[in-house]
């Protein structure tokens, strides 16, 4: 079965993902060997997915974590069930 | 680096139990996780905070009714998607959200963005501030209804199934949003970042995974 760009583009994910079926995989792969358009929407998709993934893409306010654990503490403190000792 | 399963089992068991302290512990590994999933919802860094603190409150307040069933971090999630939403409401947003679920039967087909001279960016480039800037733009651009199963998947690597036990919506339904998502993302993205991408010295063969 030849496939058209259009086939090809419904299916990105479920390729980045590794989701697809063999048979269907094989014709995605046959036309991505001749269509640089496929390979180019493929390769971006994915690297733009690692970039935005990346830890650095979102970084915590600094104090983030200190102030969490501040207020956590308060609750745990607070928390009726509490069976620590205020010691 | 979060916990080892057995272990996360025993800090649960043990916070259960009167050793309130451990919570501290429990989790340390998943900070980032509720907050992301609560900034990207809210695009408000203060707010997703201050939610963020009420999120882990509240699962300390409720860790009782944690059912080993669940992952823990799916569980947590769970909860910041829940808190997250309770304040869009708040603000009015959900009218955007519900216009978006009525948009979805309607976009069907996605044209991403042709561009055969990308190249791939090297990571360093989120080195630069922009970068990293325009990156968050464009999944705030994201209709809530598919930023949330992007965030969750490709952010937070929640798998397909604990996805949607945290958003409360169908298998199937994951991963139509999650196409769409990243479709729009490609396309949004695509011509900022060529811009970024180092010069094309000619065709060669790609790797295929």
């Amino acid at each position: 079965m030849t496939l058209e760009c259009k086939n090809v583009w419904e299916h990105v994910s479920e390729y980045l993902d590794k989701q697809l079926d063999p048979k269907l995989l094989m014709d995605i792969e046959k036309h991505l060997e001749n269509c640089e358009v496929c390979s180019a929407i493929l390769d971006s998709t994915r690297n733009i997915l690692i970039l935005t993934a990346d830890k650095r893409t979102y970084e915590l306010p600094v104090g983030y974590s200190e102030r969490l654990h501040a207020r956590l503490e308060k609750a745990i403190r607070e928390a009726p069930e509490s069976k620590n000792d205020f010691t | 680096m979060p916990a080892t399963p057995e272990r996360e089992k025993e800090l649960i068991a043990r916070v259960i139990a009167g050793e309130t302290d451990l919570f501290h512990e429990l989790i340390r590994p998943y900070e980032r996780m509720v907050y992301l999933s609560i900034l990207t919802m809210l695009r408000n860094e203060q707010e997703a905070e201050d939610a963020a603190q009420e999120v882990m409150i509240n699962a300390f307040r409720h860790l009782k009714s944690f059912r080993g069933d669940a992952k823990f971090s799916t569980w947590l999630v769970t909860i910041a998607m829940n808190e997250g939403r309770q304040r869009l409401r708040k603000a009015k947003a959900a009218q955007l959200e519900s216009l978006d679920e009525k948009k979805e039967e309607r976009e069907g087909d996605f044209t991403p963005a042709v561009l055969t001279d990308w190249r791939e960016i090297p990571s360093e480039a989120l080195e630069k501030k922009e970068m990293r800037q325009k990156l968050r733009e464009a999944v705030e651009q994201l209709p809530p209804i598919y930023r949330e199963v992007l965030v969750l998947r490709d952010l937070e690597e929640l798998n397909q199934e604990e996805t949607a036990s945290a958003l409360g919506i169908p298998v199937t339904l994951v991963k139509v949003r999650l196409h769409r998502a990243r479709m729009m993302l490609q396309k949004l993205l695509a011509p900022i970042l060529s811009a970024a991408a180092p010069a094309r010295k000619g065709f060669f063969g790609r790797m295929f995974q």
